[in-house]
C-alpha cells in the first residue's frame, strides 16, 4: 500500500474543476484509492464522496492506494495535485 | 377532423410539420417491496447504461454544435452516473431494504441533493445538486420506460410544443429542424416570442392548452401571422396555410430589396434602424436584414451561458467580434442586466419578494464592483475595433449614473496607464426603463450622451402591472397616452441638449407604434433583426411632419389606448 499526506494550498480547496480532474485521474487505475480527511475516508473515484468532505484551503489530507498499479496511481495523483495547484 | 387553436401571433411565417412535445413527463412511481434484489439491480444497471449512452450522444452533439466548453456540463453528468459511491449506495439500498430500483435511486440521490444544496455559500456544489437532479430524472425515465424529451437530439422537421420555453430550452434547439414554436402561455414580448422572431421561426404563443390537445407526432399546420394552429389539418387546410406562407414570402422578398437601402422617410428624413442581439452569433441575421447598427447588445448571455463568471478576455473576444462584425457601424452594449428573471447559478442572489423591483442590473454592478470593472475593461479594450457605445441598465437616479460613469473613467485611466489603446469617442448613455429616470430626463440629458428607452420594463413599471401576469396583462399598453407623454418628454429632453434618443424595447418594431414614434421625433429604432426590413418599408411611406401631427393629437386629444390605435389607423392606411 502507498500512503501520502498532502497539504492543500488551492484557495478553493478540493472543489470544482480540480476535484473533477482528481477523480478522473483516480478512476483510470484499478487500485482502491481512498481520501482521508478529519477522520473520514471516502473513495477518491467518487466525485460526490470527495466533494461531500468539503476539503478547504489549508487542510491536511491523506491518500492511500492499494492494488496492482498502486505506484503508478500515486504518481498520477501527485502529478494532478501539482498541475492543478492543489498541493505542492 | 382537424381542430383549430387560437393563440397570439408571435412570429411571422407558417410551418407544416409533426409535433414534438417538450414537456416534463410524469415520473411518479410507488415504493414497492421487491424480494428479487438481483433483478432490481439488473434493471438499475441497464437504466444507468442507457442513460450514459444517451448523455454521451447529447454531449457529442453539444460539442459539435455549441462547442467543447458547452459540452463539459455533460461530462459532469457522466461523472455522476459512473460514481461508485452513488451507484453502490443505491444497490445497497435495494438489497438491504428490499425495495424497487426507482425508490432506492430516489432516496439516495435525494440524500446527496440535500447535502449539496445545503452548502449555500458554495454555488459550485449547488450546481452539482442540479446535475444530480438532471441525471436522476433521466435514469428514472428509463426505469419507468417513459420518454424524456431530448430537444438537442431532434433530427427531423418538427413544431416544438411547450408550456413555455426558457432561454436554456431554446439554446438547445437546432434551428435546421425546428420549424415553429407553439406554447400555452406568453405574449408578444415573452422570451419565447422574442426568440422565435430572432431565429425567424413562426410562433404562436398563449394558446392556453396546446400541450393537452396535441400528442407527439401529430401533424400540425402553424400560422404565425394569424396566430392559429391546426391539429391534423385536411389537405385543403394545408393548401390554404401554404398559400399564406407563399404570400408572406412574396412580401418578404419585397422587403428584402430594401436590405442595402438607407432608412429614409417619405419627406427625406434619415432615421436609424438598428438590431437587438444577445450573442455574436446573431450578427449574421443582423447583417442579412440590413441593420444600420446594434441598438442593444444584451451582454447577460455571456454570464448566463457560462458556469462561472466570464473572464475579461472571454468578454473582450465577444465584444471585439461584434464590433468588427459591424464594420464601424455603432454598437450599443448594455452592461450586465442580471437579476429580475435572470439568475446566475454561480452568483447566488437572495430570494426576493419582487425581483423586478429588487437587486438587479446596475444595482448589482455598483455593489459587485469587481464584476462590473471586469466588464468595463473588456469593453474599453474592445473599443478600438469599432464604434462602441456603452449603456447602463436600470438607472433610477443621477447619482447611480455618476457612480457608474466614474468607475468607467477610472478603468479607462488605468488601461491607458498600462499602455492599452482605448477609443476616445465612446458614447456613454442610459437605458430609460424606470419612470423616475424618464420624468427627470431633462437633468440626465445634460450628462449622458444618449437615451435608449426599454419599453418592456418602462411600460410595466409605469402601469405597475407585471407583463407576465395574464390577469393584468391588459395593462401592458404601449399606446396609452400616458406612455406617449412620457416618451415625448424623454425625446424632447434629449434633443434640447443635442443628444439622441433611441428605443430598444419591442415597441420600436411594432408597426402601430412606429408612426407615433416617428412623430415624437425618435432618432434610433432598435428591434429584432427580422423586423427591420418591414419597418424600413413602412417608414418609407410615412411623412414625419404628418406623423408629428398624429403624435400631437394622440397625446392631447386621445383618452385611451384604443383611441390612439384608431387614430393611427386613420393616418396610416
Amino acid at each position: 500500500m502507498e500512503k501520502k499526506d498532502f497539504h492543500i494550498i488551492a484557495d478553493t480547496g478540493i472543489h470544482a474543476r480540480p476535484a473533477t480532474l482528481l477523480v478522473q485521474t483516480a478512476s483510470k487505475f484499478n487500485s482502491d484509492i481512498n481520501l482521508e480527511y478529519k477522520g473520514k475516508s471516502v473513495n477518491l473515484k467518487s466525485i460526490m464522496g470527495v466533494m461531500s468532505l468539503g476539503v478547504g484551503q489549508g487542510a491536511d489530507v491523506t491518500i492511500s492506494v492499494e492494488g496492482a498499479d498502486e505506484a503508478e496511481a500515486m504518481a498520477g495523483i501527485v502529478d494532478t495535485m501539482k498541475k492543478e495547484g492543489l498541493s505542492e | 377532423m382537424s381542430e383549430m387553436l387560437k393563440g397570439i401571433a408571435a412570429s411571422d411565417g407558417v410551418a407544416i410539420a409533426k409535433a414534438y412535445l417538450l414537456i416534463e413527463p410524469d415520473l411518479s412511481f410507488t415504493k414497492q417491496t421487491v424480494e428479487d434484489s438481483e433483478g432490481e439491480i439488473t434493471r438499475l444497471k441497464q437504466a444507468l447504461a442507457t442513460s450514459t449512452e444517451e448523455i454521451q450522444k447529447i454531449r457529442d452533439k453539444a460539442a459539435e454544435t455549441l462547442g467543447e466548453a458547452e459540452a463539459q456540463v455533460f461530462d459532469a453528468h457522466l461523472m455522476v452516473l459512473s460514481d461508485p459511491e452513488l451507484t453502490g449506495a443505491i444497490e445497497t439500498n435495494i438489497t438491504d431494504n428490499k425495495v424497487n430500483a426507482e425508490s432506492a435511486l430516489k432516496e439516495v440521490t435525494d440524500m446527496f441533493i440535500g447535502l449539496f444544496e445545503a452548502m449555500e455559500d458554495n454555488p459550485y456544489m449547488q450546481e452539482r445538486a442540479a446535475d444530480i437532479k438532471d441525471v436522476t430524472k433521466r435514469v428514472l425515465s428509463h426505469l419507468l420506460n417513459v420518454k424524456l424529451p431530448n430537444p438537442s437530439m431532434i433530427n427531423e422537421e418538427v413544431v416544438v410544443i411547450a408550456h413555455d420555453l426558457t432561454p436554456s430550452d431554446t439554446a438547445q434547439l437546432d434551428r435546421r429542424y425546428v420549424k415553429a414554436f407553439v406554447t400555452n402561455i406568453g405574449g408578444r414580448t415573452s422570451h419565447s416570442a422574442i426568440m422565435a422572431r430572432s431565429l425567424e421561426i413562426p410562433a404562436v404563443v398563449g394558446t392556453k392548452s396546446i400541450t393537452k390537445i396535441v400528442k407527439d407526432g401529430d401533424m400540425l399546420a402553424v400560422d404565425g401571422i394569424a396566430g392559429e394552429v391546426l391539429v391534423h389539418p385536411t389537405e385543403d387546410e394545408i393548401a390554404k396555410v401554404k398559400k399564406v406562407g407563399e404570400d408572406f414570402a412574396k412580401l418578404k422578398a419585397e422587403w428584402d430589396k430594401l436590405k442595402d437601402a438607407a432608412t429614409v422617410t417619405a419627406d427625406g428624413k434619415h432615421l436609424e434602424l438598428a438590431a437587438n442581439i444577445g450573442t455574436p452569433k446573431d450578427l449574421e441575421g443582423v447583417n442579412n436584414n440590413g441593420a444600420e447598427g446594434i441598438g442593444l447588445y444584451r451582454t447577460e448571455f455571456l454570464y448566463m451561458d457560462s458556469s462561472e463568471l466570464p473572464t475579461e478576455d472571454d468578454q473582450f473576444e465577444a465584444y471585439k467580434a461584434v464590433l468588427e462584425g459591424m464594420s464601424g457601424k455603432p454598437v450599443v452594449v448594455r452592461t450586465m442586466d442580471i437579476g429580475g428573471d435572470k439568475e446566475l447559478p454561480y452568483l447566488p442572489l437572495p430570494h426576493e419578494m419582487n425581483p423586478f423591483l429588487g437587486y438587479r442590473a446596475l444595482r448589482i454592478s455598483l455593489v459587485e464592483d469587481g464584476i462590473f470593472r471586469t466588464q468595463l475593461r473588456a469593453l474599453l479594450r474592445a473599443s478600438v475595433y469599432g464604434q462602441l457605445r456603452i449603456m447602463f441598465p436600470m438607472v433610477a437616479t443621477l447619482v447611480e449614473f455618476r457612480s457608474a460613469k466614474a468607475i468607467l473613467e477610472e478603468e479607462k485611466a488605468k488601461l491607458i496607464d498600462e499602455g492599452v489603446k482605448v477609443a476616445d469617442d465612446i458614447q456613454v448613455g442610459i437605458m430609460i426603463e424606470i419612470p423616475a429616470a424618464a420624468v427627470i430626463a431633462d437633468k440626465f440629458a445634460k450628462e449622458v450622451d444618449f437615451f435608449s428607452v426599454g419599453t418592456n420594463d418602462l411600460i410595466q413599471y409605469t402601469m405597475a402591472a407585471d407583463r407576465m401576469n395574464e390577469r393584468v396583462s391588459y395593462l401592458y399598453q404601449p399606446y396609452n397616452p400616458s406612455i406617449l407623454r412620457l416618451l415625448k418628454h424623454v425625446i424632447d429632453s434629449a434633443h434640447a441638449e443635442g443628444k439622441w434618443a433611441g428605443m430598444c424595447g419591442e415597441m420600436a418594431g411594432d408597426q402601430t407604434a412606429v408612426p407615433l414614434l416617428m412623430g415624437l421625433g425618435l432618432d434610433e429604432f432598435s428591434m429584432s433583426a427580422t423586423s427591420i426590413l418591414k419597418t424600413r418599408s413602412l417608414m418609407k411611406r410615412l411623412d414625419t411632419s404628418k406623423m408629428a401631427e398624429l403624435a400631437d393629437k394622440a397625446i392631447n386629444d386621445c383618452d385611451t389606448a384604443d383611441e390612439v390605435v384608431a387614430l393611427v389607423n386613420e393616418y396610416v392606411k
